[in-house]
């Protein structure tokens, strides 16, 4: 056993290399989520977490699982593929509790305007108006219904 | 013990087997959505984008995103006749409360609405020093918060500009393509405030979405394809003056 003379200390030093290494395997059995690398080099569990993230808009499919009476007067006119809460705003909350949470009406002289002011650099086949000009200040529902807006659909509802 | 090799020539295989089986890990836990059947994208129609910023309110209000921070906004351009190299753009607060009406009659106008490009081949994801930040399976760029150390390198490396540093979080924050709505059968918000159907959430593995067939039969371009990103947000009609 010539060749092991006088090597206690090289021994001595592997011994601290392998308590080093468990060492570092239990910190980082520790510090690394258990999820990490179950599809790539990330946190697979982090995508679950972003997909819990709360719904604000309900989707136009909640919507008319109740008020298919709009859905019908919708589906003739212009804004047939209008989604509701395009106009009406974010109403998951309304979706899942709609007797105490309440949607306000839009006020037509500001809703109808963000989409129908004229404007030389919308494209030409969208109907467009000078507000002012076409109106006179009056809200748009006095000729227009929002739901089915040509003239002849009927006005104020 | 004494193995004959008849025997090993059996075990083989069936150890290949289990091995799969421990590399394969746990099933996804989510029991209507397999993320192995999607893989997402989106398309843009520009011609029909009227610039009226409800996309913009609409990703605002759905994500939470701080003030003067977007995950998704709208650019006007003005491309005069005579130097089509230099458009001029315009994004007011993000296209959040539309545009300032033009007037200049001359040279053509038109709405860029834009949004992180759920590259396949991101520079965000491959700069992340922490493995932060990623792709999904089903094609989604996400940012792990909880993860994300706020260096920001992968603002830098976006080429679209589309990550921003969150104010009060102090971490990395950009558009999920609403990761939480799509993976329960809606649309993004966006997709579903726009009024004239110019955003449209897609799935590229979907064989009956609609998207084959638009792409087939429409000039569809994504932002920048010389960076090679594998970007999947599509324009249809894309002025060559984009940016």
């Amino acid at each position: 056993m010539s060749v092991f003379k006088d090597s206690g200390h090289l021994f001595r030093f592997a011994g601290l290399f392998v308590l080093a290494f468990l060492l570092f395997l239990l910190i980082r059995g520790f510090v690394v989520p258990s999820s990490f690398g179950q599809y790539g080099h990330y946190r697979g569990a982090a995508i679950d977490e972003i997909a819990a993230h709360p719904i604000k808009f309900a989707g136009h499919q909640s919507c008319e699982a109740c008020h298919q009476d709009i859905q019908d007067q919708k589906k003739t006119g212009k804004h047939a593929r209008v989604n509701c809460e395009a106009c009406h705003g974010p109403l998951a909350g309304h979706a899942d509790d709609p007797a105490s949470v309440q949607p306000v009406k839009p006020d037509t002289a500001v809703l109808c305007a963000q989409c129908h002011t004229a404007s030389a650099a919308k494209p030409k086949g969208f109907p467009q108006v000078a507000p002012a000009d076409h109106s006179t200040g009056l809200p748009c529902q006095t000729c227009h219904q929002p739901h089915n807006p040509a003239i002849d659909a009927g006005g104020a509802k | 013990m004494k193995i004959t090799r008849r025997q090993i020539l059996i075990l083989l295989p069936a150890a290949a087997v289990a091995w799969e089986h421990v590399l394969a890990g746990t099933p996804e836990s989510a029991p209507n959505y397999k993320m192995s059947d999607h893989w997402w994208s989106m398309l843009i129609d520009v011609p029909r984008c009227i610039g009226c910023g409800n996309c913009v309110r609409a990703c605002q209000a759905e994500n939470d995103v701080p003030n003067g921070y977007f995950r998704t906004w709208v650019e006007r351009y003005h491309v005069s006749d005579w130097k089509m190299e230099n458009p001029q753009v315009i994004s007011p607060d993000g296209g959040k409360e539309g545009f300032p009406v033009a007037t200049d009659e001359q040279g053509k106008y038109f709405f860029v609405p834009k949004m992180c490009n759920q590259c396949a081949d991101s520079p965000c994801t491959q700069v992340c020093p922490v493995g932060a930040t990623f792709v999904t399976p089903d094609g989604a760029v996400l940012v792990d918060q909880k993860y994300c150390l706020g260096c920001a390198y992968c603002v830098q490396a976006c080429p679209y500009g589309c990550r921003y540093i969150h104010p009060q979080k102090r971490v990395a924050d950009k558009c999920t393509l609403c990761y939480h709505r799509i993976t329960k059968e809606l649309t993004t918000a966006c997709c579903e405030a726009c009024p004239t159907g110019a955003r449209q959430l897609a799935d590229l593995k979907d064989p009956r979405d609609p998207i084959h067939e638009f792409i087939r039969t429409h000039a569809v371009q994504v932002l920048k394809p010389q960076m090679a990103t594998g970007a999947k947000v599509f324009y249809n009609q894309l002025d060559g003056s984009v940016r």
